[in-house]
């Protein structure tokens, strides 16, 4: 043995698995707002993604125990489900978890050495390749015309088939983002649109209570040092001060900066994806700069771009950034100042 | 009050210093034999001066100082040669040493002691005492004191900084030699300032040992600063606490001298007071025995007693899996516990697996960066462990590898339990393996060169020669005619 002979005890497992619990608020939120459909997304991601994982670990001849132990994949796969529609069909889900977690992270050389964040990696692959069956989200219960009991909503995902008599618009809608877009297509007032059942008090009726739950996850994650401040931080700033300007400018197009904020990705875009450590820099300053790009990219791609959320794209494309930011922005050494 | 100043990262793991500091510091017996090695510092080995069969006097120089970096070697007690060869010796490569073994005669008779008056000395003759007298950095660096005592021409040094922060876990012999002798390191301290014509002496110590910290108030009343500094891992290194206390950080590479500071061990301070006011040479130190014993405690060890018989003193206990010299951030394995304490042995670590869990298999790093933050040099580990681990050591120069003081932060803290540092050592002995073979290589093309240049050179005066005496050949041939 060699010093030091002390270690701090933690591990790679016990940070994956308080991300994970810090996903749980959100995912109870998602249920009490949306139903229980998330719950089969989730379970079904998961167990493709562990299955995969083991089958990637065993052909790259690694010890499987420890590192399907390690909470890794699991958490790719919650990530995946908690950014598809909850009741997109099984293959869809399938398919997603199969590109993130074979392509994006094992053909990539694992955990650890993964350029891109495997769950955004499978998002794009599904947003592009499915884009209707990804944009059928559930209305949230209070708003929607008709309930799907649960039973009925496994049958839809596993066998495409509705009750006798069921409307699948009964029970799905767009997004807040995707109706913003729309609406302001067809030169409605703000005002009007805002009014629309889809809309609460700041972000999506639901939506906004979910987002909430993503924030009190991060600021556990940030209290248990799991991530630093920078990045959510400068996310969040950066998406604030961008559509806060274009909301003074011209409100009747721009939506208002808490309603950003509260809808769509950003808040777990900002707590749970762009906090990857493998795919993100690793210096403070880095971080900053990493998290602000994304935040800007994210606003352009809503504002401007084909696609109501833009996070999935925002984060690939800053991931591919890092190595440089890396290089850029390493902090002078002790006794060095610059 | 002074300002304290702050460094980046550092850790704080278990500090399981009570346990030693219960007992005051002991005097165990004498062992049936000295084992001491003539190599105790950084520098040149001493020179053996005696042979099997010498008797010797307590005190006596056994091993001169070769060349300028070096220190003497001196007999810890009275007694008799029985032989001058190889021994083990506590080094991490378990490699023999040379060494003197002493048998004691239990006499203690010393030799005649010339106790100098130091403030009325020039500093160049107080250097040559501690030369002779074998003082060096006790803090574990043992690096020959009377070379850091002489700061150079012009150069000013304005702070003295005196080292009893003692941050690593388990180590408390500072802490108990604070306690008992501040008064010692007070006296070598005003030495010290004497000879360095500093300004002001600051005595640095970790707010954790508030007994040591009134005792060396105490000690040095109005005349010295005791300043109690921040618990923290690596506080004590050298860098850290003149960062702390001063404000200066002075870079790898560069002289803390050079920036108006020096930084001493106060067990170092201690020993210079006795080596100039009493005459005595380095005989001794005080080792903290402690880990997986019974009575974990401090001992005034001669240089070159087995470490075996101060953890005897100790009671073992079961579960033993063998012992660290140092702390546990920075201490190594030691070949075996038959070893003798040297000058750097400032702690024996028993250790067992219940102290000490094995660490789990390492895992990919997942570049969490928690090592950046954890880092007092201000590195980046997950950099510098990509570059050690992919071979690139170019990049992991470019990335300031040599300013790594090796403290270990970033492998307590890492999540994914990679040996980081070791990563590091390999990465800095291969580049200076390389610089080793390029020198070699640099050295044999110059001598290729010169005798390229030796052959052409013969050739030409061979050519010269005789084309010389053909000339005079032709001359004479010439003039013979004439003498005819």
């Amino acid at each position: 043995m060699n010093s030091p002979y002390l270690a701090q005890s933690s591990s790679v497992a016990q940070i994956m698995v308080k991300v994970l619990l810090a996903l749980v608020p959100a995912i109870a939120a998602y249920v009490w707002f949306f139903g229980p459909a998330v719950l089969v997304t989730i379970a079904l991601a998961s167990a493709t993604a562990l299955a995969l994982e083991a089958v990637m670990l065993k052909l790259r001849k690694k010890p499987v125990k420890p590192y399907l132990l390690d909470g890794s994949a699991l958490l790719t796969a919650w990530l995946l489900a908690l950014s598809i529609p909850p009741m997109g069909p099984w293959w869809m889900i399938v398919t997603g978890t199969a590109f993130a977690i074979v392509i994006a992270k094992h053909l990539y050389g694992g955990l650890g050495s993964n350029p891109f964040n495997p769950a955004m990696v499978g998002y794009a692959v599904l947003i592009i390749s499915f884009p209707v069956q990804m944009t059928q989200w559930l209305a949230p219960l209070s708003i929607a015309q008709s309930h799907l009991d649960f039973m009925s909503q496994i049958g839809y995902m596993f066998f495409h088939a509705l009750p006798q008599g069921a409307q699948l618009d009964a029970f799905t809608s767009a997004t807040p983002l995707d109706t913003l877009k729309t609406q302001l297509h067809l030169d409605r007032p703000m005002a009007a649109i805002m009014s629309m059942p889809v809309y609460g008090a700041i972000g999506g009726t639901g939506g906004q209570w979910v987002a909430a739950a993503y924030l009190a996850g991060g600021l556990y994650l940030l209290q248990q040092k799991i991530i630093s401040w920078h990045v959510p931080a400068a996310f969040i700033a950066t998406i604030f001060i961008a559509s806060g300007a274009f909301h003074l400018i011209d409100p009747a197009h721009h939506a208002s900066p808490w309603f950003e904020l509260a809808t769509g990705a950003t808040m777990i875009c900002a707590f749970f994806i762009l906090t990857d450590p493998v795919t993100g820099p690793t210096t403070p300053r880095g971080k900053l700069i990493f998290a602000s790009g994304a935040g800007f990219l994210t606003f352009v791609i809503r504002t401007y771009g084909g696609y109501p959320d833009g996070v999935a794209f925002a984060v690939l494309l800053m991931n591919i950034c890092v190595p440089l930011i890396d290089a850029y922005t390493q902090p002078s050494v002790f006794g060095k100042k610059k | 009050m002074r300002a304290l100043h702050h460094f980046n990262g550092g850790v704080h793991p278990p500090e399981h210093k009570c346990e030693s500091t219960l007992r005051p510091i002991q005097q165990p017996p004498l062992p049936e034999k000295l084992v001491i090695p003539l190599h105790q510092h950084i520098g040149n080995s001493a020179k053996p001066l005696v042979e099997a069969g010498d008797t010797v006097l307590k005190g006596q120089m056994i091993g001169k100082a070769e060349g300028y970096v070096s220190g003497a070697i001196h007999a810890p007690t009275s007694g008799k040669i029985l032989s001058v060869g190889h021994e083990s010796v506590p080094h991490p490569s378990g490699l023999k040493d040379l060494c003197i073994v002493l048998e004691p005669d239990g006499l203690e008779s010393w030799i005649d002691l010339q106790p100098l008056d130091p403030l009325n000395m020039d500093p160049s003759t107080l250097r040559n005492r501690l030369r002779d007298a074998g003082v060096v950095g006790l803090g574990g660096a043992v690096f020959p004191s009377f070379i850091k005592l002489n700061p150079g021409t012009g150069k000013r040094i304005k702070t003295l900084v005196l080292n009893g922060a003692e941050c690593e876990p388990y180590i408390t012999c500072d802490d108990m030699l604070m306690r008992e002798r501040a008064r010692e390191i007070i006296e070598g301290a005003a030495v010290m300032r004497h000879m360095l014509h500093a300004e002001e002496v600051v005595i640095g110590i970790e707010d954790n040992k508030p007994q040591a910290i009134s005792a060396m108030r105490e000690a040095a009343g109005q005349s010295m600063e005791v300043v109690a500094v921040p618990t923290i891992y690596p506080g004590g290194g050298a860098k850290q606490l003149i960062r702390v206390l001063t404000g200066i950080e002075v870079p790898a590479g560069e002289r803390s001298t050079d920036l108006g500071v020096q930084c001493f061990n106060v067990a170092t301070a201690a020993s210079v007071h006795r080596a100039i006011r009493y005459g005595e040479p380095v005989l001794s130190r005080i080792v903290t025995v402690t880990g997986n014993v019974r009575n974990p405690g401090n001992f005034e060890a001669l240089i070159g007693t087995p470490m075996d018989h101060l953890i005897d003193q100790t009671g073992p206990l079961e579960g033993s899996t063998g012992a660290i010299m140092g702390g546990p951030m920075m201490g190594f394995d030691l070949p075996s516990t038959a070893v003798p304490v040297v000058k750097a042995t400032n702690c024996i670590i028993v250790k067992s697996d219940a102290l000490f869990p094995k660490k789990p298999q390492p895992m990919p790093c997942i570049r969490c960066a928690r090592c950046a933050e954890s880092c007092p040099a201000d590195l980046q580990p997950q950099e510098l462990y990509w570059f050690a681990k992919a071979g690139n050591f170019g990049k992991a120069q470019e990335y300031a590898l040599f300013d790594c003081i090796e403290c270990g932060c970033c492998s307590y803290v890492c999540p994914s339990h990679i040996p980081l540092v070791q990563f590091y050592r390999y990465a800095k002995s291969e580049i200076w393996a390389q610089e080793r073979e390029k020198k070699a290589a640099d050295l044999a093309r110059i001598r290729h060169d010169l005798r390229l240049e030796r052959i052409e050179r013969e050739k030409r005066e061979k050519a010269e020669r005789l084309a010389q005496k053909s000339a005079q050949a032709k001359t004479a041939e010439n003039s013979q005619p004439e003498q005819k």
